[in-house]
């Protein structure tokens, strides 16, 4: 990321485009963009050092909204596009959109080896459990049985859990967020913004036309509270409307349960803490059935390690200090002999 | 072209050296033998002794084959001359067989009266069955018709290695250079160069390397004491142009000139590859190349590796990509995005055999219509081919000046041919080499992003990083106008005629067609694109030195043609176009030109021999 500073700050109104928007009315999209739209002036990086990548699905006509550079490319390559992107310029800020199916069908190879390779890019990943722009399939976060235009009888795949595949993908930042609630989405955008390395944020977002409703049971109002756990860096993991409610570990499965605050003699101090370094808990947070656990939301893993831009530049720079370019030597490398 | 070497023909008497105009030698034995080490040292102490030539390897598919078995053997041949070389040779003068496999799979291409060298040390029972013989072959007629010099070559590496004390797994390594010792002292070849070369190559094993030095000179002596004399040969330096020279490989002579671009255009390349075979060597000498402006990125996939490409092309470095066969086929809706976005772009197909796996170590040309016309919709793309080894060093060049000049995906066909082949090459002065000129856009003012230069009909490269220049590009159609989304029935139109102009139009900056060899007009023209080089150049010169009426050209443009080529065509009664496919190119030529040209079509994997064309014109000639 640079640190050139802005001398004049930029406000949101810069980052709309002057194209018309054309997801479907009440689409979870609008609100996602428009917190991104919000965000952005915040980063403090120079405008035209801004690039959002797409593939193809509702979610990547994303970049033709946002007034930076974009590519909409093709279905599922956004990740190995935005990687040539940062490669040739590592002052730019890449971002990345895609959906459950561009980034996990069809895609699903490229953004696992984004994600391991640890490249300086931010990955937003709407999941709406459905395809959208093609009109009603199943897609790969489906529910098993979901009964679609493509799967009238049932879906017979089991579904993919986008935040615990990024983590078993060693990356080292997944967080997940909810298309309307604006705190939560800012929050992890500006903490992907700064982490340097892959940032992959799963962001549940409702598709009002095909699977309208699909995450009312923990992202309606009225629901948030009681089935949504705001995982926070230090702090216990409870959640509840009451507050009264933890995890804790089942120490004869090693597994996650959920205990109340003051009954049968459960106090704070039996509740876990979240430690977003720790992968394991990260995995298992992500995992949580529901309804029977909360769904975990915010950053539930950040660990930085080298990136892999700073590396690849690192052997350039290195190969630089060791040899000086001299084309005409290099041609007549190996044995000659002159005629 | 050298009269081919008859060593079997000598007066056996004579002690006196034979002078000849040159020769064809294959090496071949086990995977384990060190054949292409033998191959190369032979091809670098030949190359200083002034000889124009062009070798070849032939590698089995198989990693580590079992020892002795026929799919593990491993080959190496080089034509070498006192005249000008175009390809390696037809059949074999010399060849050098260390195991029975390696005769049972070679020893039908050796000449008639050709000099047979074997390793009689390796013909045991276990190794003739492993080979598939019942009898020993050199026991019966089946050597018949060769000069047959059997040696017991591993018994005689022992001996001369045997004062070092290295156990005798590794003495036995150290065959190869007992017979190139020999070889060497066939052709009066000097040691040096070889002896320096296995002291640097061992220089933390003195024990390897002093054996190894035995063993050549051993061979050597065993030359000198042997009542051999009589297949002993000179073939005097050939008349070559001025200059220094090294050797050169068709994919080493790309990934040269990825970084010749790199540096001549002052904007960095970024290479994405995904291993397959053959073009890999590329990925791997460019990886060497970081100081030069080059950065490799090893994709997960083909895709991928078109895609970093892509992205870095997007962002204002030079993005390239090379693979082969499948690995081209995957590739495929990607060039769509860089030919819909009007990025500059090269591709660099490796042709192999196919279709599917195919034939991954063997040669082909049959991506022609693949790489003109394979994608969907109207999405054309230069395509150009490299004539000769040396040759992919130029055109690589050339795509990467087309690709930035007309913001556009380039792909450069060479082949497995190529690309393991290797030639002479004189090292070109950095100075003459073509300029390449890049211009990035900056001005905002009355800035669109296809916005078209009214001559090359390119738009600008606007990168990201660029004050002033916000905007947004994609796959869906764009505006003529504002290069914004457009779904607009005149616009796709409009710009799907734009795209196949701006194409057509490089024929502004492509050279003329040019003749290799003959006149610009007459009875018989032999077209040929690609690998095919070499063969069609001397099975045209000999066939003129028999007095036929015949010409070379040879197409290196071939999306677009240059503009002179119809008309080329028309001044001969017959064009003649071989190919390694069905007919690809002549059917471009059909459709473009209405021409009668005739197809001649060999697709086994492996290149045309010279005599397969001369004969072929000859036929055509008569008819
Ligand atoms: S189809 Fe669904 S996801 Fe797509 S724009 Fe409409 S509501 Fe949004």
């Amino acid at each position: 990321m640079s640190n050139i500073v802005e001398t004049t700050k930029l406000t949101k109104k810069d980052f709309e485009s002057d194209q018309d928007v054309r997801w479907c009315p009440g689409c979870g999209d609008y609100s996602i963009l428009a917190n991104v739209q919000k965000v952005m002036p915040e980063l403090g990086v120079p405008h035209e050092n801004v690039v959002w990548v797409s593939g193809i699905g509702c979610s990547s006509r994303f970049p033709y909204y946002m007034n930076t550079y974009g590519f909409h490319t093709i279905h599922g390559r956004a990740p190995a596009i935005a990687m040539g992107v940062k490669i040739a310029n590592p002052e730019l800020s890449v971002w990345v959109v895609t959906g459950d199916g561009d980034g996990l069908s069809i895609g699903g190879n490229h953004l696992m080896h984004a994600l391991r390779r640890n490249i300086d890019i931010k990955i937003l990943m709407f999941n709406n459990r459905i395809y959208g722009l093609t009109k009603g399939q199943y897609s790969p976060t489906s529910e098993f049985g979901k009964q679609t235009k493509s799967a009238p009888t049932g879906a017979p795949d089991y579904p993919v859990d986008p935040a615990s595949f990024a983590i078993g993908c060693s990356a080292t930042f997944v967080a997940r967020a909810v298309d309307t609630d604006a705190k939560l989405l800012n929050d992890i955008l500006l903490r992907a913004a700064k982490h340097a390395g892959t940032a992959f944020m799963e962001i549940y977002q409702n598709c009002v036309v095909f699977n309208d409703g699909a995450f009312d049971g923990f992202a309606d109002k009225t629901q948030k509270d009681e089935h949504q756990l705001r995982a926070i860096h230090g702090q216990p993991l409870i959640f509840g409307a009451q507050k009264n409610k933890g995890l804790r570990i089942d120490s004869r499965t090693l597994g996650l349960e959920v205990a109340t605050i003051g009954e049968g003699g459960v106090t704070e101090k039996d509740i876990l803490v979240h430690d977003e370094t720790n992968s394991t808990l990260a995995y298992m947070l992500a995992r949580m059935p529901f309804p029977q656990f909360p769904v975990a939301v915010g950053v539930l893993y950040a660990k930085e390690r080298p990136s892999y831009d700073e590396t690849v530049l690192e052997q350039v720079a290195a190969a630089k200090a060791k040899t000086k370019p001299d084309l005409q030597k290099l041609l007549a490398s190996g044995n000659t002999w002159t005629v | 072209m050298a009269q081919q070497a008859q060593p079997g023909t000598v007066d056996s008497s004579g002690s006196k050296v034979k002078t000849l105009r040159g020769a064809v030698v294959r090496f071949a034995g086990d995977s384990g033998d060190g054949m292409q080490v033998t191959g190369t040292q032979f091809t670098a102490a030949t190359a200083l002794a002034g000889n124009d030539l062009a070798t070849f390897p032939d590698y089995p598919a198989e990693i580590r084959a079992p020892a002795g078995t026929t799919y593990g053997v491993s080959g190496f041949q080089i034509n070498f001359a006192a005249t000008d070389v175009f390809t390696p040779g037809d059949s074999p003068d010399v060849l050098v067989a260390m195991n029975p496999a390696a005769l049972k799979t070679n020893g039908k291409d050796l000449k008639r009266g050709g000099l047979l060298i074997v390793n009689t040390g390796a013909f045991t029972p276990q190794n003739l069955k492993k080979a598939g013989y019942e009898t020993n072959p050199l026991e019966t007629d089946a050597v018949d018709g060769y000069n047959l010099l059997a040696i017991d070559i591993t018994k005689n590496t022992l001996s001369a290695v045997k004062e070092t004390g290295i156990s005798s797994k590794e003495a036995n390594r150290c065959k190869n250079f007992w017979t190139l010792g020999l070889m060497f002292w066939i052709y009066g070849r000097e040691l040096e160069s070889t002896i320096k070369w296995i002291e640097s190559k061992f220089a933390k094993e003195p024990m390897v390397a002093q054996a190894n030095v035995l063993a050549l000179k051993g061979g050597w002596a065993y030359g000198e004491a042997a009542e051999i004399s009589h297949y002993r040969y000179e073939v005097p330096a050939a008349p070559v142009a001025k200059g220094t020279y090294r050797n050169i490989g068709g994919n080493q002579a790309t990934a040269l000139g990825i970084a010749a671009a790199a540096q001549l255009s002052g904007v960095p390349v970024v290479f994405g590859a995904y291993p397959i075979t053959p073009a890999s060597d590329i990925l791997h000498d460019l990886s060497r190349l970081k100081a030069y402006g080059v950065t490799t990125v090893q994709m997960e996939d083909e895709i991928a590796a078109v895609c970093v490409s892509i992205g870095a092309s997007y962002a204002g470095k030079l993005g390239i990509t090379a693979s082969s066969g499948p690995g081209i086929a995957l590739k495929t809706e990607a060039m769509g995005l860089a030919i819909a976005t009007e990025l500059p772009l090269v591709i660099i197909n490796v042709q192999r055999g196919g279709p599917s796996t195919g034939l991954p170590t063997k040669t082909e040309q049959a991506d022609l219509l693949q790489a003109v016309y394979g994608r969907n919709g109207e999405a054309p793309l230069a395509v150009f081919a490299a004539a000769s080894p040396g040759d992919c060093f130029y055109m690589t060049l050339e795509a990467v000046r087309f690709a930035v000049k007309y913001m556009t995906p380039v792909m450069l066909l060479t082949d497995g041919y190529l690309a393991n082949g290797a030639e002479p090459w004189r090292v070109p002065n950095v100075a003459d080499l073509p300029e390449i000129d890049v211009t990035f856009r900056t001005d905002p003012a009355g800035f669109h992003p296809f916005l078209r230069d009214p001559a090359t009909l390119s738009r600008p490269w606007a990168v990201p990083g660029t004050p002033g220049l916000l905007h947004r590009i994609g796959g869906i159609e764009r505006d003529y106008n504002s290069g914004n989304i457009s779904y607009d029935p005149d616009n796709h139109e409009k710009m799907s005629k734009t795209r196949a102009a701006k194409i057509a139009g490089m024929t502004r900056d492509i050279p003329d067609q040019k003749m290799e060899l003959g006149n610009d007009s007459g009875k018989l023209l032999v077209l040929g694109w690609g690998s095919t080089y070499g063969a069609i150049r001397e099975a045209v010169a000999r066939s003129r030195e028999r007095g036929l009426d015949v010409s070379h050209a040879h197409v290196r443009y071939l999306n677009p043609f240059p503009k002179n080529l119809g008309e080329l065509l028309t001044r001969f009664e017959r064009v003649l176009v071989p190919e390694m496919n069905l007919g690809q190119l002549v059917k471009l030529l059909r459709t473009e030109y209405l021409v009668p040209a005739e197809s001649f079509t060999k697709i086994k994997g492996l290149p045309f021999k010279i005599d397969e064309i001369e004969e072929k014109i000859r036929q055509v000639m008569e008819s």
